[in-house]
């Protein structure tokens, strides 16, 4: 298995609420207690799993905003795991699920060096890297209904912009997206061979801007004068 | 990359130590100058060991829970910090042997042998120190054989110019210190000039477009989605500017390179030993600030997402 995540780029609206469900599961998950550094303060910040970043593609008018989750890849040549001294960082022959045993994490940095994604974040209160556990406590669960076997941000999500999946199975759900949509690793000149994929934005009619077209013609007209006496 | 003061001065202090040691090693059994009194050779070598030590020590306060950090020897197969931990180990012994031996006048066969022992660990564990960072793919200024290069070479100078200080109190021939010093330090400077010439002409690695995905358009970051810095930002995020990293460069060679060479003429010429002492310090800062530029102008891919467009 080659457990890992699908994000549509075509309709992620940046709600940032993955995020924030994320945090909120694994606050209390197993790599424990996810600190905020004064949450109230002149300078808020603290350790998050996922991060949505927002970008703006191509220049104006012919430009597009994309919003941006990134969260841990699972990569199949993971360096993060390789560059580890204490063996604290892993990754699970079972599932290809990348983890850190804090236990044995000794806060030297180094994976989060090793890591292009910046997918591993310190939490300065316990002194060990931290980072996305692509919800381990969850997906396993029998206790659960099996359809609530799922990362907090992919069940989250409002515009289901995140599927999840198994990799190694040409038929499951992802795999089968990833291949009708063209979906693409980041930074692949790197060679780490990220589980997760990204679907590109689909291409869409431009929207029209100039009005002009519509002032001529007596149907253009009357329009005109509608807009003038709706107030919007 | 966000310089740490106690990395800088793990790398400057154990590098010279170990560089200390190995020519120490190697000045003694070739009798280097008629060969230096016994003490001076013993004091030198507790001399190198407490700086590896005391190196060693300073590494551990940049760790956030070092109460782990005894785990840090059991990952040497894939690991070179925790090769470099290993081997920094494996020298002890070899190193207190080799000097016990000294001081005790005895056994020269064995002596001879645990001392070539710790010299060959000595460069092994420079040459993984500095793996540690040139086995980055995700640092492009890192990611060179000018890192284990520059490393060695300066490692070795700064110990050979302790050596050669000892050498001048020692009252033996320095000249053979002298021209092995002025080797090194030619070699370690033409080595760190090449480093700074290349890393101004990096070419093109990963850019925003590559990170994104998105390589048929201009890309730019509208929001990083952080009010303020995080973890990344405050660890990745360090920016030296240009014109402070070049008076810097200019700055750490010449304090490195250039006011010693003149420090140890008028030393050499005059038997003045403060002079000498003077051009040891020169180095030392020299070193401090190359180092603090190595970390300072690294620059990490994973600043692609929080703006910048190449790396």
């Amino acid at each position: 298995m080659r457990l890992g995540l699908v994000i549509d780029l075509d309709v992620c609206v940046g709600c940032h609420a993955c995020a924030v469900s994320c945090k909120q599961w694994n606050a209390s998950g197993t790599t424990g207690a996810l600190p905020d550094y004064q949450p109230y303060g002149a300078e808020p910040s603290g350790v998050w799993f996922n991060r949505i970043r927002h970008f703006e593609v191509g220049s104006y008018p012919n430009s597009k905003t994309v919003n941006f989750p990134m969260s841990c890849m699972h990569c199949e040549d993971a360096d993060c795991v390789t560059v580890c001294p204490t063996g604290a960082s892993y990754k699970r022959a079972e599932d290809g699920i990348v983890l850190i045993d804090q236990d044995k994490c000794m806060g030297c940095n180094y994976c989060s060096w090793a890591c292009p994604y910046g997918a591993r974040e310190l939490d300065r209160s316990t002194g060990t890297m931290k980072k996305c556990t692509l919800c381990v406590d969850r997906i396993y669960d029998q206790n659960i209904p099996v359809e609530d076997r799922q990362p907090a941000c992919v069940l989250t999500c409002p515009a289901h912009a995140r599927m999840f999946g198994d990799f190694d199975d040409p038929n499951s759900e992802v795999s089968k997206v990833v291949r009708e949509r063209e979906g693409y690793m980041l930074l692949p000149e790197l060679g780490y061979n990220p589980t997760n994929h990204y679907l590109p934005p689909r291409k869409h009619k431009p929207i029209p801007v100039e009005m002009s077209a519509d002032k001529t013609g007596l149907a253009g007209k009357l329009k005109q004068f509608v807009n003038r006496m709706v107030k919007r | 990359m966000h310089p740490a003061f106690s990395v800088i001065f793990f790398t400057v202090l154990s590098g010279a130590g170990f560089g200390l040691f190995a020519l120490l090693y190697l000045a003694d059994l070739f009798k280097l100058g008629g060969g230096m009194p016994g003490a001076h050779v013993f004091w030198t070598g507790v001399l190198a060991i407490v700086m590896v030590g005391v190196g060693l020590l300073s590494s551990t306060l940049h760790l956030a829970n070092p109460k782990n950090a005894w785990r840090a020897f059991s990952r040497w197969r894939t690991s070179w910090l925790s090769r470099e931990g290993v081997l920094s180990l494996a020298f002890y012994p070899f190193a207190l042997i080799y000097l016990a031996l000294y001081w005790l006048d005895i056994w020269p066969v064995a002596r001879h042998l645990s001392g070539a022992l710790a010299t060959l660990i000595a460069w092994m564990t420079i040459f993984s120190t500095a793996m540690i960072y040139a086995s980055l793919k995700t640092i492009r200024q890192w990611n060179t054989p000018l890192v284990p290069a520059a490393y060695l070479s300066l490692g070795h100078f700064s110990g050979g110019m302790i050596l050669l200080v000892v050498a001048m109190m020692a009252k033996v021939d320095v000249m053979p210190y002298v021209l092995m010093s002025l080797f090194q330090l030619f070699v370690a400077a033409f080595v760190k000039m090449i480093y700074f010439y290349w890393i101004t002409r990096i070419g093109v690695g990963s850019t925003i477009n590559t990170a994104t995905g998105f390589t048929r358009a201009q890309v730019r970051l509208l929001d990083a989605g952080h009010t303020h810095g995080t973890f990344l930002t405050q660890e990745f995020g360090y920016q030296v500017p240009r014109m402070r990293a070049s008076g810097l460069k200019v700055i750490s060679m010449m304090l490195a390179f250039g006011l010693p060479v003149l420090l140890l003429g008028l030393a050499l010429k005059q038997a003045n030993l403060a002079l000498s002492m003077a051009a040891l310090l020169s180095v030392f800062a020299g070193l401090v600030a190359e180092r603090w530029l190595f970390f300072a102008e690294a620059r990490h891919v994973v600043n692609l997402f929080h703006g910048s467009q190449r790396c």
